[in-house]
């Protein structure tokens, strides 16, 4: 009903309108019902950029656009070289924006190490406490979880997770999926890397765990050698325009998908990759052609 | 680490090309016209290895000895490890190699230099490729000349050239002399390998060629103090 009226709400704008300000995508986080607008920003490599004035200020413009843009999960870690104290300078300078959600890691392969870590990261970022801590790579896992879970029992915390990359160790994560209480997984998976479709997303549909995609791009290899060729026609049928957005698209169209956190230093960039959350999504017909057609290139 | 063989050498690069040229730009325009003068340093030590051989440790030893430790506070403390966290394990490594170049030349039986035989002359070669080629690599790749590395300013060309001048000495010294610069070579060339920056192989082709040049001198040596 409440869509219903939307919809017709939207019809009466002028075109134009229409199309600029599509409803960013948002999914619920299962294990809270708590919606999360489905791009959101990672920060590794695009915001280690150390004490240089001029690249802090372009991260701080791409923080801006992203909130702007109705973003809210930026993701970093103690592994990102300055990236976290970089986004800490753009949240003070941007007013420590309300819709921030907060997503950091655990990085260390020491148990007691990780709470002072954990400390340090939040005095970097300048927030209170997380909204979501994950662990890393899965280093130390059992000690941290036990370390987050605390956390959030205590109210120091809102969610947990883990987190792997580029199809590492899946058989460990599906088993801490199957047996810890997480909210959410962190994983790669784009049109070429679809390792996660055979176990772990239907796991995580099934055990009501969130899922953050990671290297949507392959970390920008996958987009520049997309660059070179032609974007198909068919791309327009679900309003993408560039092969980021198809891409992006391509993600979200996977039911279990909660967000993609592409990263960029580029502002034109991270609007288009927030707009590719709006619109339609390719049904499972487009999404077999969009990983034939792409894995083909 | 687990899973160690599906690492490439780009997944342990924690930062852009861009960022990494940028830092040797803001480093130059603080830093100058200091340039000139290690510029001029370097050439006289070359200029005093040719015609005073004698005397040159002692001099290598005084200038390479704070330019190390300038570069490790100014570059690699104050600039790179706020990309790298490994730079700030490499700084004191380059105490260290400022402490061994400075025992070197002050301690008595230190190494003599200025020896010219087809090793020596390589190192010289090293020197000179240190001192004027390696600035003009940022023009060869189309970076600004602001961005120039220089010698005494800029770790590599600095290392370069201290391993080149060390290969003109001769004695058991080499053997502490050589493996901090040939590590950073390593690391450095690896890096600039994963960045996809054909100069990584300057650097690399110089580690292996040092290495090998500098144990062809400590056998020699050795075998020599066993005929004696
Ligand atoms: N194990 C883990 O926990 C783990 C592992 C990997 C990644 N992550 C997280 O996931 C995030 C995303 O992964 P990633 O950064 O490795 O790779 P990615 O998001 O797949 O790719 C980033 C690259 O894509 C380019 N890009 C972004 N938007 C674009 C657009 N619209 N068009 C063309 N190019 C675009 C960026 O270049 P420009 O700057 O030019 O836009 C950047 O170089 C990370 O930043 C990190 O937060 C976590």
């Amino acid at each position: 009903m409440a869509t219903a009226a939307l919809g017709t709400a939207m019809l009466a704008l002028p075109p134009g309108r229409a199309l600029a300000q599509p409803a960013p995508l948002a999914r619920a986080i299962p294990s809270s019902g708590e919606r999360m607008p489905a791009i959101g920003l990672g920060s590794w490599i695009t915001f280690n950029v150390g004490n240089d004035a001029a690249l802090q200020a372009e991260c701080t413009a791409v923080m801006a656009a992203f909130f702007a843009g109705g973003g809210r999960m930026i993701d970093s870690s103690p592994m990102y070289g300055s990236s976290q104290a970089v986004i800490g300078r753009g949240l003070a300078t941007l007013g420590h924006p309300d819709a921030l959600f907060a997503a950091e890691k655990v990085w260390t392969s020491s148990g007691t190490n990780g709470p002072a870590q954990i400390d340090e990261t939040r005095r970097l970022w300048g927030v209170e406490r997380f909204d979501l801590l994950q662990v890393h790579n899965l280093l130390g896992w059992e000690a941290h979880l036990d370390t987050l879970q605390a956390m959030k029992a205590a109210g120091r915390l809102r969610y947990v997770g883990i987190t792997t990359s580029e199809g590492r160790r899946h058989d460990l994560v599906e088993q801490i999926m199957a047996r810890q209480p997480l909210d959410f997984v962190q994983l790669s998976y784009n049109p070429v890397d679809r390792e996660a479709e055979q176990r772990l997303l239907p796991l995580a549909a099934e055990r009501g765990i969130a899922v953050i995609v990671n290297r949507p791009f392959q970390q920008g290899a996958l987009t520049r050698r997309l660059d070179r060729a032609p974007l198909p026609d068919w791309a327009a049928e679900i309003g993408a325009t560039s092969w980021a957005q198809l891409i992006l698209k391509f993600i979200l169209a996977e039911p279990a998908v909660t967000v993609a956190i592409p990263a960029t230093t580029r502002v034109d960039h991270v609007r288009e990759n927030l707009a590719a959350a709006g619109g339609a999504l390719p049904d499972r017909e487009l999404r077999g052609r969009i990983a034939a057609h792409i894995g083909a290139l | 680490m687990s899973e160690w063989w599906t690492y490439r050498l780009d997944d342990f690069l924690l930062f852009s090309p861009r960022v990494y040229w940028r830092l040797f730009e803001a480093h130059n325009a603080a830093l100058w016209p200091l340039h000139l003068a290690t510029m001029l340093a370097g050439l006289s030590l070359v200029v005093l290895i040719l015609r005073r051989p004698g005397r040159a440790m002692l001099w290598t030893g005084l200038l390479l000895a704070p330019l190390w430790a300038f570069v490790a506070w100014t570059f690699l403390l104050q600039r790179y490890s706020g990309i790298n966290w490994a730079a700030s394990y490499a700084a004191p490594a380059f105490l260290v190699q400022a402490v061994l170049l400075l025992a070197a030349a002050l301690m008595p039986g230190g190494p003599a230099m200025g020896r010219l035989d087809a090793i020596g002359k390589t190192g010289l070669g090293l020197v000179l490729a240190g001192l004027l080629l390696y600035p003009a690599l940022a023009l060869a790749s189309g970076r600004p000349l602001a961005g120039a590395e220089v010698f005494g300013i800029a770790p590599d060309p600095t290392v370069l050239v201290t391993v080149g001048l060390l290969l003109t000495a001769r004695g058991r010294w080499l053997a502490f002399l050589l493996p901090i610069p040939l590590l950073w070579c390593l690391f450095s060339g690896l890096t600039l390998l994963a960045m996809g920056e054909a100069q990584a192989w300057l650097l690399l082709a110089g580690t292996v060629l040092v290495a090998l040049l500098g144990t062809l001198r400590l056998v020699r040596r050795g075998s020599r103090a066993v005929r004696e």
